[in-house]
């Protein structure tokens, strides 16, 4: 069916035609995985020009290879040791992962608070600021001290890293809802909490997930901050003993591990994102003419 | 609890004149830290059930500001509403409301954003689906169930907000500019469809439009209203058969009437823009 099925410009005319379901998703997984291919050959094209590029600056020995190691003697770094690899990924992964909870579960719902009450929202929201403009670096080793060595620190600072971005995507996302469908919602007699639960939550999701992208990043370095400062285990203590003994490919593989770790966890974000908003106006492809 | 129909057995005496709409000398003054606006003044109107009663008058007059009053989502502040012989004193959940904007819910399909208004309810389902499936054929959305509102033509757009506005069978309909959006030849369609849908419903309706073809076509009254502070400068009685076919109702001499006479009026009241 899909070969005369060009979708003309779903809306705006008159007559519409009969909107086809492959307006919405993709009709086999075939045209799924050409659909991801086609997103992604782009930046996978740009990560393999660094990566040869970074191989001819070695190879060339344009750089001295303590400066600089080869890609080669950066995996090979790994591969010679992947359970120590796997344990210190593994820990700054948790710590990472459980701070970027909290700072959804903490963030969401004090963005919900200030978007009901304006008088929370102005006492608030200097210590919010505040929060965000201190260096994490600089309040670090005060969380050490507090807390010790384990893991809670590291959490703390990612928390503090994900929290801010998170809370004001909630609050601008809630704060763009269309008055008029408050107002719809009040002549249908909806209380507060449905008026939440079924317009204003589900309406400000795209601007949260646009925040939640940004956190996910910032939780991985609040988590390898955390360990800079004092810990006996995570990336952050694999590049910092590596650059203690001068030996940069660990220290690059501990880099790359950690570059990685925030990619994943922003593409899990962005899948979650797909499954959840389909119907947002940043994923449809527009007047999409199928000649398939 | 229920809805769907409207009868009340309201204050004593307030029922006596068994208006649906009564506003009564009202005044509706906002006040901003720049500056006091006064939108309405000394506006009384009385609509009779049944009526469909159309609104026209230049912007900023106060057009959306008198719909706010009957639907309770905006209290006067002088003078009194009542909606169905009732003191209005808060949201009502006894209307039906259209905006200009559609304002439909993207992330559902048009079925389910005209039931939003039976799940705010908490109407039972199986009713609220049967009605559903009765608004679709009578809009003519039958096809379009599954759709969502960015595959919707903006006339589809407002059949859904209209199916959603009637699905529990309100005693009073509100609409403001619901067609202003439309390009003309959609309008004239969805005119045709609504006179059709007042006529099979019963409902009360005030419509606010800027078409003054719209309001005659559509209206047993047209309530001229003049600039702000806006105030009520004519009510105009349309005397055309109910039984309206659009083209003849064009080329009705009664028709070139009144909207002639309602021409004047604006433009003798709205000399200022
Ligand atoms: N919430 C508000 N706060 C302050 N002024 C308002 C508000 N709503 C409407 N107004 C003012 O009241 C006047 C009438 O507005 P409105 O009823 O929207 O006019 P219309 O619908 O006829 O174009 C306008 O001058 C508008 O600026
Ligand atoms: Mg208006």
């Amino acid at each position: 069916m899909a070969a005369q099925s060009t979708i003309e410009q779903p809306g705006r005319t008159s007559p519409p035609d009969r909107p086809t379901p492959a307006a919405r998703r993709p009709a086999r997984p075939g045209a799924a995985a050409l659909r991801f291919a086609s997103r992604t050959w782009r930046p996978a094209a740009v990560l393999a020009a660094i990566l040869v590029l970074w191989w001819v600056v070695t190879a060339a020995e344009l750089v001295k290879p303590y400066l600089v190691p080869s890609p080669s003697a950066t995996f090979d770094v790994v591969r010679a040791q992947p359970g120590y690899f796997a344990h210190h990924t593994w820990i700054t992964t948790y710590e990472t992962v459980l701070g970027f909870v909290i700072a959804i579960a903490v963030g969401v719902l004090s963005a919900v608070v200030m978007v009901y009450s304006p008088t929370v929202e102005k006492s608030l929201y200097p210590l919010l600021l505040f929060a965000q403009v201190i260096p994490k670096i600089a309040i670090a080793p005060l969380f050490v001290v507090w807390l010790g060595f384990g893991l809670s620190p590291k959490v703390v600072v990612a928390v503090l890293m994900a929290f801010f971005p998170i809370v004001i995507s909630t609050v601008t996302g809630l704060k763009s809802i269309d008055p008029e469908m408050l107002q719809l919602s009040a002549t249908m007699g909806a209380g507060p909490a449905q008026t939440f639960r079924k317009i204003r939550f589900p309406a400000a999701l795209p601007h949260l997930f646009a925040g939640l992208k940004v956190a996910a990043t910032m939780a991985v370095t609040g988590a390898v901050v955390g360990e800079f400062v004092g810990a006996n285990e995570g990336l952050g203590y694999v590049i910092l003993q590596a650059n203690g003994n001068l030996d940069t490919p660990t220290l690059f593989a501990g880099l790359v591990v950690m570059s990685l770790l925030g990619v994943v966890l922003f593409v899990v974000v962005e899948l979650l994102e797909h499954l959840l908003l389909p119907w947002h106006a940043s994923r449809r492809t527009d007047a999409t003419t199928t000649t398939m | 609890m229920t809805v769907g129909n409207p009868t009340t057995d309201a204050a004593p005496g307030a029922t006596a004149t068994g208006a649906a709409v009564e506003i009564d000398q009202v005044a509706v003054r906002f006040r901003t830290k720049k500056k006091d606006t006064t939108a309405l003044r000394d506006v009384t109107l009385r609509i009779a059930p049944g009526e469909f009663v159309a609104i026209v008058g230049a912007s900023g007059c106060g057009k959306s500001t008198l719909l706010k009053l009957v639907s309770g989502l905006l209290r006067p502040s002088s003078g009194q509403v009542r909606l169905d012989g009732e003191d209005v004193r808060g949201p009502r959940r006894d209307i039906g409301y259209v905006f200009q904007r559609a304002a439909l819910l993207e992330w559902r399909s048009a079925r389910r954003n005209i039931l939003l208004q039976a799940e705010m309810r908490r109407l039972p389902k199986a009713q609220a689906r049967a009605r559903v499936d009765e608004l679709i054929a009578m809009t003519g959305l039958t096809g379009f169930e599954d759709a969502y509102p960015n595959e919707l033509s903006g006339g589809m757009q407002q059949r859904v907000a209209l199916c959603r506005a009637l699905l529990h069978r309100p005693p009073v309909l509100l609409m403001d500019e619901p067609f202003g959006a439309l390009d003309a030849l959609t309008r004239e369609q969805m005119n045709v469809e609504l006179r059709r849908i007042w006529r099979e419903t019963g409902t009360t309706v005030l419509l606010v439009t800027h078409s003054i073809a719209e309001a005659v076509y559509l209206a047993d009254r047209v309530i001229v209203m003049t600039p702000r502070p806006g105030t009520v400068a004519e009510v105009i009685d349309v005397d055309l058969p109910a039984e309206r076919d659009y083209g003849r109702t064009m080329s009705d001499p009664v028709f070139a009437r009144v909207t002639g006479r309602i021409r004047d009026l604006l433009g003798a009241t709205t000399s200022a823009d």
